[in-house]
């Protein structure tokens, strides 16, 4: 039984990804539907499906760069034994305290071609990060890498030291420590922070307007046009989906963090 | 001819100090003992995982530890295999994954989980190649890690007390199992224990440790008998 049990996690676990994938495309699917059950029609629908995509442009990629960062840099915080830990900490940790005008302000000055620092780094990239998606993106990464990290960091911290010198004994280089031991047996943490940032990346509102600024078709996401339509019927519909995504998103990265051990 | 294993080392931690030398040649030594005399911390010292305040370390003649010289050889390039207490074998891999990570000698992953297959013949565990730690008892779970120990084709095997863990009949079942395969292996062991019995059955050479120093070391006496069959070892335990 128990060998049978075994191979039913083994295959279970094999198909996670797939797993996720559906549970998205089945959640996005029932809010449209449900969307389009609540309207009586689909005219909303070119209304609502430009800032959808939209969200899902910004929100995509936030997560999985502020995912890798913040667990990097979770990694980091938890293994390093260096002075200034706890200072690196606090920074990283900032754009959960600070209002999130207050980390526009600053992502304009850094970002924007006209201050000092922002036309540096346009010179040096060569490309322009307001006012267009990735301005958006980089905003919403913003907001969602302190939960990626501090997440991380506790989860990194909380695998057995001994399993992980149990590793190194067997011949395993440092790295291969981290990717094999370390980080699966920190998956469920790290898969709770990765919700909570994808949440966030999804909801990210002043930070995204004042980086990005409401233009609709090009920055314009649920958030942004949830405010917009405020007076009319699309609002509810993108209301839900935004609801729905953000629940689908979460049970999905719940699903990969589930344990399996 | 050179010692498998030579260790004069000091250490000190808080009120206790550590202050030992000894060489292993090949067969099982035992470092034997009471609890708090210093045991896991030697070995802890010889596999890297801890620094000694001075002393040198030699493994087959490489020094792997000199103070002296700020010499201090990574845990991973000592090319030792290492059973601990409570196997702290991977959770979230199979028993083949977790033996066959530790092999060395091969490159390709299924060679390597060949080699990881007849180690789990050796010590009676291939009927649960495809299982995972959390659902094998103590003693399943020590022969997977005196298997993952020896896959590595290790220059020196260390033992934190393997079988403190057990229940007295799969602990007797594992001293004749841990005894056959180490010296069938002829890999040099090093057995860390705090019960007499073990260190008689399972040591060729017992090495007493007290307040942080050797305090004796003597020869096992063992009857010459005929050679034992060869063949894996059956396994007798239920999951």
């Amino acid at each position: 039984m128990k060998r049978r049990r075994d191979i039913a996690q083994t295959l279970a676990g094999r198909h996670k990804a797939a797993v996720l994938v559906v549970t998205v495309l089945v959640g996005v699917g029932l809010g449209f539907g449900v969307a389009h059950l609540m309207a009586g029609s689909i005219a909303y629908w070119g209304v609502v499906s430009g800032p959808f995509l939209i969200t899902l442009r910004v929100a995509i990629p936030a997560t999985l760069i502020a995912g890798i960062t913040g667990v990097a840099s979770g990694y980091v915080l938890a293994k390093g034994r260096f002075p200034g830990r706890n200072v690196l900490e606090t920074l990283g940790s900032l754009p959960i305290i600070l209002p999130p005008t207050v980390i526009g302000f600053y992502l304009l000055e850094v970002l924007s071609p006209g201050t000092r620092v922002g036309g540096f780094l346009t010179r040096v990239v060569g490309h322009v990060f307001v006012y267009n998606v990735y301005g958006c993106i980089i905003a919403a990464t913003v907001a969602a890498f302190p939960f990626c990290m501090r997440a991380a960091r506790t989860a990194i911290e909380g695998v057995d030291p001994l399993v992980e010198q149990a590793a190194r004994t067997i011949g395993l280089p440092n790295w291969r420590v981290a990717l094999l031991v370390t980080l699966p047996l920190a998956r469920r943490g790290i898969a709770a922070g990765l919700t909570i940032g994808c949440a966030r990346a999804l909801g990210e509102y002043g930070a995204t307007l004042m980086v990005g600024g409401d233009i609709d078709g090009k920055t314009r996401t649920m958030s942004l046009a949830i405010l917009d339509s405020f007076t009319t019927p699309e609002r509810n519909t993108m209301l839900l989906i935004l609801v729905l995504m953000a629940i689908t998103a979460m049970t999905g990265v719940g699903l990969l963090g589930r344990s399996r051990a | 001819m050179t010692a498998a294993l030579e260790v004069t080392v000091t250490r000190h931690i808080g009120e206790f100090d550590l202050d030992v030398a000894f060489a292993v040649e090949s067969g099982i030594s035992v470092l034997f003992g009471p609890s708090g005399a210093g045991k896991s911390l030697t070995l802890a010292l010889i596999a890297g995982l801890a620094r000694p305040d001075t002393g040198t370390i030699a493994i087959n003649g490489d020094v792997v530890t000199d103070c002296a010289h700020r010499l201090h050889v990574s845990t991973q390039e000592r090319r030792i295999g290492m059973v601990f207490q409570d196997g702290l074998l991977l959770p979230h891999r199979s028993v083949l994954d977790n033996v066959a990570l530790a092999v060395r000698q091969a490159s390709g992953r299924r060679a390597r989980r060949a080699i990881a297959r007849s180690w789990l013949e050796r010590v009676g565990a291939e009927g649960f190649a495809d299982r995972r730690p959390g659902s094998l008892s103590g003693g399943q779970r020590q022969r997977v890690a005196l298997a993952r120990a020896l896959a590595g084709d290790p220059s020196l095997v260390l033992l934190d007390e393997p079988l403190s863990a057990l229940d007295s009949p799969v602990r007797r079942e594992l001293r004749a199992l841990i005894r056959e395969v180490i010296i069938s292996s002829g890999v040099p062991a090093l057995l860390v224990t705090h019960d007499a019995e073990e260190a008689e059955e399972l040591g060729d050479v017992v090495i007493s440790f007290a307040d942080g120093r050797v305090t004796g070391q003597r020869i096992v006496e063992r009857p010459v008998r005929p050679e034992p069959p060869q063949g894996p070892p059956g396994s007798t335990e239920s999951a």
